[in-house]
């Protein structure tokens, strides 16, 4: 079989075994499948709103998928996305609700800006200990997002919160603001922002720095290779920090798409968000490339949004949605093991 | 480069697969929609849970019930025509359910939550002609209605029952996150306490989330061992932890006096030990939020919903008060609650709704 057939052939064949399972399990509990799916795909192309909301799911995803990613091209797992995207959503509201009277031009760049200083931040730690002290960076992160959960409750709560008892922070200024009014209008009233624009860029961002420039050509390296790369004269300790750096900022700036777009505010919360942990998934089904992550998160996001839409119009009950999602992406991630058995069968046939 | 075009044919064949499956449907569900909107009459409620979703055994399944019990009451069945819920899997997925259910023709929508204040705000402003029911916030707005209770009062009946109650002279409240709504809880129950007897030490801890049990039991262990023998817990779900903590020392030593008070429902089945008989809760502070979502309704169907309206349940109007489950309670301390709910009632006795 030629490859080029193979490489259409095999994600429509793992996107298949995924619905087809998916809905054999809501059969077996006794649910309408076809109806369930039929609410799935309505939820996210039925109207404007549902679409606009999409991409307002998807905008952080791609922006947590791409810190997750390039810590890993860099040989680095960063689990601590989470916390550097509370960090930066925390620090963006900030700026976003401070310095009333600047001009949109200054102001919102600045709010993103602390952002992704904010979660680089958060990523600082983690970094310098594995670069001196080979902390492995996996325990670190994932402690720091407890720290960073908490440490932000009590800022957003003390030094933030409007007072009277609310729990959340004033709205940040229109001049920090990523929402546009027409695409309110356009979408019935969804909460769709300029974040997806900002996501896109980062992801070109990604995409230079990695593959075109001369220190992603030497964090790559390192990522590769500790030894080796010494061995060639590069500063090790140097690129590790400067990886978690970048990795970090990412994740912030995806905070402040939830900060400055979404929600326009920051709010004490009661746990983790899930935008850091899906990065994980959309990272490694993007296969750490720019293009990867965004199409990975269009995929998740899209399917994610869309699942509200099943317990109402289905009847399928929020946890078994939960499970039907797993198994698409399930298949969709092992789509190597669908390769190796397509091999199989045509080799079979062939003979 | 080769799984780079692997990917990117593989997300073009996604999207176009989910597009043309989208389209159909869009014309199957337009047809749908009609049928769905000429029959309605009904008053129609539904409500958007927070994250703990309809069996937390406490908040968001009372107000369940609360609907529920409207539904049944007015033969609805559950679902589109009738009486639903949606459940938040996280924080953003606020403003779509409610906004899902108004755009589906529910006359009334209720976020449960403070957590949902915001979002109520915000939807309600975009769906003029739908009412909106926000509980433990109070939201501004036309079509809004705010549920609010007078939890203090609940506390300090529950506060004056754990006085009344502990040999050791040292009990425990374990609140939830640390916010002004559950400080009322804490502030009612330590001016109960000190109602009864000025002498008895209060120790307070808060778990920092309503979702972990876990938290909840670690709490309830530092505290039964600082030899609190009651403790009235506000902690929603993570609250639960302390009823497996109480029940493991009980059971370690069935002597022990050992007493959880449980909140916004009655938790006396949480409390039941293996044995089937021994429980260690002593009584519950009722929260009725059934009873406040179900008036709301009511007064939508018959046409009386009041926006702006802030409604505070309390002693007075049976919004809170003590669980009907009394087993653990004695004659005197019965006796006593009733004195000082009669004097809540007339206002002879203010309780404080602040931490002193």
């Amino acid at each position: 079989m030629n490859s080029t057939l193979k490489s259409i052939l095999v994600p429509i064949v793992a996107i298949l075994l995924g619905f087809l399972v998916g809905g054999i399990i809501m059969i077996l509990c006794g649910y309408d499948a076809i109806l369930g799916y039929q609410s799935l795909f309505n939820g996210i192309f039925s109207n404007s709103y549902f679409m606009g909301e999409s991409i307002v799911k998807i905008t952080p995803l791609i922006l947590s998928g791409l810190a997750v990613a390039f810590a890993f091209r860099t040989g680095l797992f960063n689990i601590g996305v989470e916390g550097q995207f509370i960090v930066g959503w925390t620090a963006a509201v900030y700026v976003g609700t401070h310095f009333e009277g600047l001009s949109k031009v200054v102001h919102l760049p600045l709010a993103i800006l602390a952002a992704a200083v904010g979660g680089a931040l958060w990523a600082l730690l983690p970094g310098i200990l594995k670069a001196y002290l080979r902390v492995h960076e996996v325990v670190v992160t994932i402690m720091m997002n407890y720290i960073a959960l908490h440490v932000t409750n009590w800022f957003i709560q003390e030094k933030m919160a409007a007072g009277g008892g609310t729990n959340t922070s004033e709205r940040v200024f229109q001049t920090a603001s990523l929402s546009w009014k027409q695409f309110s209008d356009w979408t019935a009233f969804s909460r769709l922002h300029w974040g997806i624009l900002v996501a896109l860029i980062a992801a070109l961002i990604y995409w230079f720095i990695l593959e075109k420039s001369k220190v992603g050509y030497e964090l790559r390296s390192v990522g590769f290779n500790h030894h080796a790369s010494q061995y060639a004269g590069m500063n090790v300790s140097k690129n590790i920090i400067l990886a978690m750096l970048i990795s970090g900022a990412f994740a912030g700036v995806a905070g402040a798409m939830e900060g400055l777009g979404t929600f326009q505010y920051a709010a004490v919360k009661g746990g983790f968000t899930g935008v850091g942990f899906t990065g994980i998934a959309t990272a490694f089904i993007g296969a750490n490339t720019a293009l990867g992550v965004v199409l990975a998160s269009f995929l998740f996001g899209g399917l994610q949004f869309g699942s509200l839409n099943m317990p109402y119009n289905s009847q399928v009950p929020t946890e078994l949605v939960a499970v039907v999602i797993a198994l698409i992406i399930y298949f969709i991630a092992s789509n190597y093991s669908i390769r190796t058995l397509l091999d199989k069968i045509f080799t079979k046939g062939a003979k | 480069m080769k799984k780079l075009g692997l990917l990117l044919v593989m997300m073009l064949v996604a999207a176009s697969l989910l597009t043309a499956c989208g389209k159909d449907k869009e014309e199957g569900k337009k047809t749908t929609g009609e049928d769905k909107a000429t029959p309605k009459t009904e008053y129609t409620v539904a409500m958007v849970t927070d994250l703990g979703g309809i069996d937390d055994k406490s908040f968001n399944q009372s107000a369940w019930e609360g609907l529920q019990l409207y539904g049944k009451e007015n033969s609805l069945e559950k679902g589109g025509k009738g009486y639903d819920y949606l459940q938040s899997a996280s924080d953003a997925d606020y403003s779509t359910n409610l906004n899902q259910l108004a755009k589906n023709g529910f006359k009334l929508v209720y976020g449960i939550g403070f957590l949902l204040a915001d979002a109520v705000k915000e939807v309600a402003a975009q769906n003029p002609n739908t009412n909106f029911a926000i509980v433990d916030s109070v939201v501004e707005g036309k079509n809004v209605a705010s549920l609010t209770f007078a939890e203090h009062e609940g506390s300090f009946l529950v506060g004056v029952v754990a006085a009344m109650k502990t040999k050791t002279k040292r009990v425990g409240f374990v609140g939830g996150m640390e916010l002004d709504l559950i400080k009322k809880f804490q502030a009612g129950f330590e001016a109960g306490v000190k109602h009864i007897d000025p002498t008895i030490k209060i120790d307070v801890t808060y778990t920092g989330d309503f979702v972990d049990a876990a938290k909840g039991t670690a709490a309830a262990n530092a505290l039964y061992k600082a030899n609190c023998d009651v403790i009235y817990h506000a902690a929603g779900n993570s609250g639960n932890g302390v009823f497996t903590e109480a029940k493991n020392l009980k059971e370690a030593d069935p002597t022990r006096e050992i007493w959880v008070i449980g909140v916004d429902k009655d938790q006396a089945a949480e409390g039941l030990l293996k044995d089937g008989k021994t429980n260690v809760t002593l009584t519950s502070m009722m929260k009725r939020v059934d009873v406040a979502v179900k008036t709301v309704a009511d007064a939508g169907k018959d046409g009386k919903f009041e926006g702006g309206k802030v409604y505070e349940f309390n002693l007075k109007n049976d919004g809170v008060g003590i669980a009907p489950t009394q087993d653990n309670l004695t004659p005197d301390i019965l006796a006593k609650v009733k004195e000082v709910t009669e004097q809540i009632k007339s206002g002879a006795l203010k309780v404080p709704d602040k931490l002193q």
